[in-house]
């Protein structure tokens, strides 16, 4: 009597069930102050905005699910859009190898991180840090320090601001990395020995797996998904910006832990990763809708957080 | 092995963190063009001073093996506090540098409350107590402004008569006067002993809840200490989330430059003043070298990354690689 | 007088009595031996008295008053200090701040240092611990400095009943020895002794009174030396002493070269030259007492240290760099069952259907992707086999008992179909039936032609399951038993590192712990 499927459907947890109803909670106070807050073409704008975040908050995932955590983010955003909007104006060969050149940037400083924290063991919060600071010293001298005029090509624009069939392509695209994300977790050797790592590496290595692979590995992929974050973000600005990836980290963390997944690794499904992306833009746009000041939306948006994770966040305590 | 043999051992961390410093400062006043004036290292020593106290308030925490990503908005916090609170008569100042504080302290119990009786993951917490600290900020200042009384900031920024810069005083002081009796006091120790082992200080009967709610209350009071500062040497409040954020990650690097163990547990608040002094002079260092300032984040990046990677040599005397997955 | 008594206590653990009506009295100046299998309720009783714990019911009374201790540090202000199996010691700390972690001496509100040093090295004395320097860090010291320090602590907080939960079993001979006489000083002082330890000896040598337990419950309380060996264990199993092993047989299969073969195999200080040889078929077991290398030599076995100097051959093959993930692979085929389950060998909150595939998940999947298929039924056989005893396999393997939690571990590995098998004392912590079921199921792996090298604690295991069995003192093979020959006495004689006259060669096997 084993059960089959993945861990979209195993066990629906009450963290993302907490969280979805929160996504209903909202909806419904926004439409107490405009009925505009459910209607369609709002809600497919904010899922369309989501899928920036969406994206990142992929990488983040896996690596918190390992119990580790990746502060690179900001700058490895950037480096995605600057990257990937460099090579664009290289002519036609340009145009095609600017996405895959923009990633590829992101997975090399994954790899960085990675063998930071796999191999040479260092905690992942420095050694992304460290990474973070890299990246950002790279980008500064690439720029000269303005903002890089580099255009996005035309593939980055559509997918990030066009539509197929009254679909926005950035849903479309984080749809296709969300799928792709619940089958590598709950459907291959990958995904499984990432949870055990999670719960104990020392068992895992015990049990005949390379945990420092997979480690390294899940890094690399964090960091192209957040290049590629970068590469949206790019597309749909047209160009990229300094410090473009800031606004995007505390959210990605946020998005993954009030999903349900344990910040201590382990623990934690697709599912929920998707509520909190979700939970968060709406958050941030009904703030911004209600046109309440920024100072407002801030302290709101961190009660919030509290709030939710008072919930079901909680440890349990040490005895 | 002589009684002082131990204590430098104790303090190998610490020690190390200020000989890189000292050679650092060394090479870098040797080639300042002014040479080795009082007013460069004023100059020198307010901006170090200002990461340096961030940096003891990060220390602070993470000796409990947590750690308080929102430190670089309180000191913001506290600066915009401090422009409009901070000014007029003496009466009204010393009244305004309480507040000030007092404020500090304030988020520091906010943080510890959510962390330790509210039982969250202080990475997550303080990120959210970071927004709510930032967002206070900004009513108080929408736009960058305000005042600082002149006099006082002076005094605290200049230098006293025989060149010393007079925020190294400061330094001093709030070491004396805070840092060292807090980590000779029992509750001081309960932190190191927290950190170190949260079961076995348990076990061993120490107040574990206690010491940490009062490792986060000290961490605010210091960055409210930073905050004020700031304000001394800018007379003006800004609420920079951009400031913010730089401040709480240099302050993770002073922490780890400093010898602190990020796992909790060893390392001095002394060290993290010295990896903070380090970190700024870093990219003086290029100022100096008259190389191009576009290079200076990279260099302080590059530093970095080779700096935590000297930790892992340790690795080199593992015999048993079970312990490479504690 | 008993100056402290316990009535009626109980404790509960979601469904488990640890504890059901419990009686206990203490007197001062005397030793007394709590003796009791594992889950027996001894540490539930300790952690009671500690404060670390609340009891259900039952009351505690200290001269004449009921007493009760919400922590730790109440108790210790009564009186009562004890000292656990896992240390207390905070490892970045140096050995005087841990020593008087509780009580510091102030001046002026801070604490004084001096004061410290002193009343550190009072208490370092008093435990036999001269030669350890109060400044040193504790995390520097080995483990048997670290319990002596952990004995000083206590002493210092000037107890009235000092309890010492296994506190020998990382002491080498010399500090035993010079624990004993520190023991026996504090007994002439007027200190109240509980001792648990599983050491017959150490009871014979050092316990005036002695109560056993089992199932929650005190069962016999007798003055030390008034009852045999064979008795004591009857009355902590509960019923006449038969460990049922299965018959071994009588000759193993020389077929040729050995499976397993270590030449020389040396680590650090830990391990000296050690030569073993496992052929097919053949269970070969490890004894000698905690911490002689027996566990280096399974892990160096299965490729986890470092540094390890000497030869190990498969089929006669040195194989040069091994590791865990090489010696799963079938060219090698090795397996290790891991000491601590819960930490090393299974990933408690994951479901037990993970837990049972995740060392055969490569053998279940194509290109990375596992055949879900496959992993069913695999599972479902294993379940079988060894008759794992669980609500379906979605429930967190945490949920199981000490004993079907083991059966997931071995299942684990016996998806893998190992053709050598490590064991690290499997059995500890397991109840008595499903002990029997897996001595049978070894012997049955090795009638399909595993090589076993078995480590175990239990003498009744060694004598009962082994071919042959390798005593180790220290690091080295100190003596080789085979068939008849091991018996509980050379088992004990070997690891005391005392030579012994083989006298009563063919004995009923006994049990010794």
């Amino acid at each position: 009597m084993t059960t089959r499927g993945g861990t979209l459907i195993r066990r629906i947890e009450p963290a993302v069930v907490m969280a979805f109803g929160c996504i209903i909670g909202l909806l419904f106070l926004g439409s107490l102050y405009s009925t505009s807050f459910v209607s369609p073409e709002f809600l497919l704008q904010q899922l369309k905005v989501a899928s920036f975040l969406g994206v990142i908050a992929t990488g983040m995932m896996i690596v918190i699910l390992l119990g580790q955590i990746d502060l690179s983010v900001p700058w490895v955003v950037a480096v995605g859009g600057m990257m990937s909007t460099a090579v664009a104006s290289w002519g036609t060969i340009g145009g095609v190898m600017a996405i895959p050149f923009g990633i590829l940037c992101g997975v090399a400083l994954g790899l960085v991180n990675g063998l930071g924290v796999a191999y040479l063991r260092i905690p992942s919060m420095i050694v992304t840090l460290a990474v973070n600071a890299v990246a950002q010293g790279l980008m500064v001298v690439h720029t000269g320090g303005y903002s890089p005029q580099d255009a996005s090509s035309a593939a980055m624009r559509a997918l990030a601001t066009g539509t197929t069939l009254g679909v926005p392509n950035a849903l479309l695209v984080w749809s296709v990395i969300g799928t792709a994300a619940v089958l590598l977790l709950s459907r291959t050797t990958f995904g499984r020995a990432v949870y055990g790592i999670g719960n104990s590496e020392r068992a895992v290595y015990l049990s005949g797996v390379k945990s420092q692979r997979i480690v390294m590995l899940a890094f690399a992929l964090s960091g192209g998904l957040s290049a590629f974050g970068g590469i949206l973000l790019a597309g749909y600005a047209s160009k990229a910006a300094q410090g473009m990836g800031d606004a995007y980290l505390l959210p990605s963390i946020a998005a993954v832990v009030l999903g349900g997944t344990s910040i201590l690794g382990g623990r934690g499904t697709y599912l929920g990763t998707v509520a909190g992306v979700i939970l968060i833009t709406l958050l941030q746009s009904i703030l911004s809708v209600m046109q309440i000041e920024e100072a407002g939306r801030q302290v709101i948006y961190g009660v919030v957080i509290i709030a939710m994770l008072l919930l079901y966040g909680r440890e349990r305590p040490v005895r | 092995m002589r009684d002082w043999g131990y204590r430098i051992r104790e303090q190998r961390g610490t020690l190390l963190a200020f000989l890189v410093f000292v050679v650092m400062f060394a090479i870098y006043v040797v080639n300042h063009p002014a040479g080795f004036t009082a007013n460069v290292v004023t100059t020198a020593a307010n901006k170090g001073v200002l990461l340096a106290l961030v940096a003891m308030a990060q220390t602070v925490v993470v000796l409990t093996s947590g750690i308080d990503l929102s430190v670089g908005m309180v000191f913001v916090l506290t600066n915009c506090l401090a422009s409009a609170l901070v000014v007029g008569s003496p009466a009204a100042t010393a009244l305004g540098v309480a507040a000030v504080l007092f404020t500090g302290l304030l988020c520091g119990v906010l943080n510890g409350l959510i962390v330790i009786y509210g039982r969250l993951q202080p990475i997550v917490a303080t990120i959210a107590t970071g927004a709510i600290f930032y967002g206070l900020a900004l009513v108080l200042r929408p736009v960058p402004g305000g005042d600082v009384n002149s006099d006082l900031a002076d005094a605290l920024t200049s230098q006293l008569p025989g060149g010393v810069p007079a925020s190294l005083v400061v330094l001093l002081v709030v070491v004396l006067a805070l840092w060292l009796p807090f980590r000779r006091s029992e509750i001081g120790r309960g932190v190191y002993a927290v950190g170190s082992s949260e079961l076995a200080a348990y076990m061993s009967g120490v107040p574990v809840g206690r010491a940490k709610f009062a490792a986060y209350c000290l961490s605010g009071l210091l960055a409210a200490m930073g905050g004020l500062f700031l304000t001394f040497l800018t007379y003006s409040g800004e609420a920079s989330a951009a400031n913010g954020n730089t401040y709480t990650l240099y302050s993770i690097a002073a922490v780890v430059l400093g010898g602190v163990s990020l796992f909790g547990g060893s390392g001095s608040a002394i060290g993290a003043i010295f990896g903070a002094l380090a970190f700024r002079t870093i990219g003086d260092l290029l100022f100096v070298f008259d190389l191009d300032p576009l290079w200076q984040p990279l260099f302080q990046g590059i530093i970095l990354l080779a700096a935590v990677c000297l930790g892992s040599f340790r690795l080199f005397r593992i015999r048993n690689r079970l312990e490479l997955f504690g | 007088m008993a100056f402290f008594r316990m009535e009626g206590v109980s404790k509960r653990f979601g469904g488990v009595h640890a504890l059901r009506g419990a009686d206990l009295q203490v007197e001062p100046g005397r030793i007394h031996a709590i003796l009791g299998e594992n889950g027996a309720g001894k540490s539930t009783l300790i952690k009671i008295m500690a404060g670390v714990i609340q009891p259900d019911e039952g009351r505690m009374i200290m001269d004449g008053r009921d007493v009760r201790f919400a922590s730790p540090a109440a108790a210790n202000d009564a009186g009562i200090v004890c000292i656990f199996q896992e240390l207390s010691l905070m490892p970045d700390l140096t050995v005087a701040d841990n020593i008087v972690i509780s009580h510091p001496p102030k001046r002026f509100g801070l604490i004084d240092r001096r004061a410290q040093r002193r009343i550190a090295e009072e208490a370092l004395a008093r435990a036999g611990g001269e030669d350890i320097h109060p400044l040193t860090p504790v995390r520097d010291l080995p483990l048997s400095r670290r319990q002596i320090v952990e004995i000083a602590k206590a002493l210092s907080r000037n107890p009235r009943i000092l309890i010492l939960d296994e506190a020998t079993s990382a002491l080498t001979a010399a500090d035993v020895t010079k624990v004993y006489e520190v023991l026996k000083r504090l007994r002439r002082e007027g200190l109240a002794l509980l001792y648990i330890s599983h050491r017959m000896q150490e009871i014979d040598e050092l316990a005036d009174d002695c109560t056993v337990f089992r199932n929650g419950r005190n069962v016999a309380t007798y003055a030390a030396g008034t009852k045999s060996d064979n008795e004591v264990v009857e009355l902590m199993i509960g019923r006449e002493y038969t460990h049922v092993f299965p018959p071994k047989p009588s000759e193993v299969p020389n077929a040729g070269a050995p499976l397993l073969e270590a030449r020389g195999v040396s680590w650090t200080h830990r391990l000296k030259n050690v030569s073993l040889d496992v052929r097919r078929g053949e269970i070969v077991g490890l004894g000698g007492l905690d911490g002689q290398g027996q566990r280096e030599l399974l892990l160096a076995l299965f490729g986890v240290l470092r540094g390890v100097s000497g030869e190990v051959l498969i089929e006669g093959r040195p194989v040069p760099r091994m590791s865990p993930s090489r010696a799963k692979n079938p060219g090698i085929g090795m397996a290790l069952i891991p000491e601590d389950r819960k930490t090393e060998g299974l990933m408690l909150p994951m479901s037990v259907r993970d837990n049972l595939s995740f060392a055969a998940l490569d053998r279940l999947s194509r290109f990375g992707v596992i055949d879900d298929a496959a992993e069913s039924a695999a599972i479902d056989r294993m379940i079988r086999l060894l008759a794992i005893r669980t609500d379906g396999t979605a429930v967190p393997v945490g949920a199981l008992s000490g004993g079907n939690q083991q059966k997931v571990l071995i299942a684990k590995w016996l998806m893998v179909s190992p053709r050598i098998i490590l064991l690290n004392d499997p059995t500890r912590g397991i109840d008595v039936g499903t002990k029997q079921e897996f001595y049978h199921l070894l012997r049955e792996l090795a009638r399909e032609g595993a090589a076993i090298v078995f480590y175990s604690t239990d003498y009744a295991e060694l004598i009962g399951c082994c071919d042959r069995v390798l005593v180790l003192y220290d690091g080295a093979v100190k003596r080789v038993l085979a068939g008849p020959e091991i018996t509980e006495h050379a088992l004990v004689g070997s690891a005391l590192n005392i030579a012994t006259e083989t006298r009563d060669v063919g004995a009923r096997p006994m049990v010794g712990m």
